[in-house]
């Protein structure tokens, strides 16, 4: 599977058309996310944008981050946003009580943001920064199978805090109930 | 037409930017958390940019725990969510004001 992914990504000016398609939907998606008044038309282009985002990391040859981006993210925590605004059940003029006032104000910080790190960008400057991404290292170890390679680190040299992992959302769970609990 | 390595952390800074926008624009509170996410994930996509511009799987080995972190965040969060609206019967972060001075 992965090779034909890496064969097609490498013909022809593939990884540049894929690149920008998977870009675009990405943040066109995530734009309309943030311009929707309707939170459930909210959750439905944040789910577009991260199976866009999901594209971009194939481009970048992280076929498992792919598959769990679309899994985790996609699946189970955008259901779970989707399940709560159905649960609060937000009449219509609630949301339209939800306008956009401060816009002038988030959209010069955020213009100022971006600016500021595509300046520093295009300052660093490395020699793997100078090649593009098709020159760079192949990883032999990641062209057969990823998850393998993935999975090896995670259970010898990350192992703790894998298990970590596995008590933080123990404790998640036990606050989320105790939370949505009626009477604490 | 060659993608570099700096294409990706552009496209990361566009989508943390929208990010940051929607946070402070939005009174929604699920959206705000939504628009969180977003952020969180403009911060994945430059983890995965280096570690294929270093071949290493450290990167990506982060991504995996940001995700999983991420989805114990979301859960409390939205059970945050559900006690304020219980106590208070919004979520427009406007109306959250018990705090202020």
């Amino acid at each position: 599977m992965e090779p034909i992914f890496h064969d097609l990504l490498a013909a022809g000016g593939g990884h540049a058309v894929a690149f920008y398609a998977c870009s675009a939907v990405t943040i066109a998606a995530a734009i309309l996310m943030v311009m929707k008044k309707n939170p459930v038309a909210s959750v439905m282009w944040l789910v577009l944008s991260f199976i866009g985002l999901a594209g971009i990391y194939v481009t970048l040859q992280s076929y498992f981050i792919a598959v769990i981006q679309v899994l985790v993210y996609a699946g189970a925590i955008m259901v779970l946003f989707l399940f709560v605004i159905m649960l609060l059940n937000l009449r219509r003029e609630d949301i339209a009580k939800m306008e956009l006032p401060k816009v002038p104000f988030a959209g010069v910080i955020a213009a100022i943001l971006f600016f500021v790190s595509v300046f520093l960008v295009i300052k660093a400057s490395t020699p793997a920064f100078e090649k593009p991404v098709d020159a760079l290292l192949g990883e032999p170890a990641l062209a057969g199978d990823s998850v393998r390679a993935i999975g090896i680190p995670l259970f010898s040299q990350w192992l703790l805090p894998f298990e970590i992992t596995s008590v933080l959302l123990l404790a998640a769970i036990v606050g989320a109930v105790a939370l949505t609990k009626k009477k604490l | 037409m060659e993608i570099h390595i700096a294409h990706y952390l552009i496209v990361a800074g566009i989508l943390f930017s929208i990010g940051l926008v929607g946070v402070v624009v939005r009174r929604n509170a699920i959206v705000v958390l939504m628009c969180l996410e977003l952020m969180l994930n403009a911060a994945n996509l430059v983890f995965v940019a280096f570690a294929r511009m270093h071949g290493n799987m450290q990167g990506r080995i982060f991504v995996f725990f940001a995700i999983t972190v991420a989805a114990a965040e979301a859960a409390v969060m939205l059970a945050i969510i559900i006690a304020v609206y219980r106590q208070r019967e919004t979520v427009n972060t406007d109306d959250m004001d018990i705090m202020q001075g």
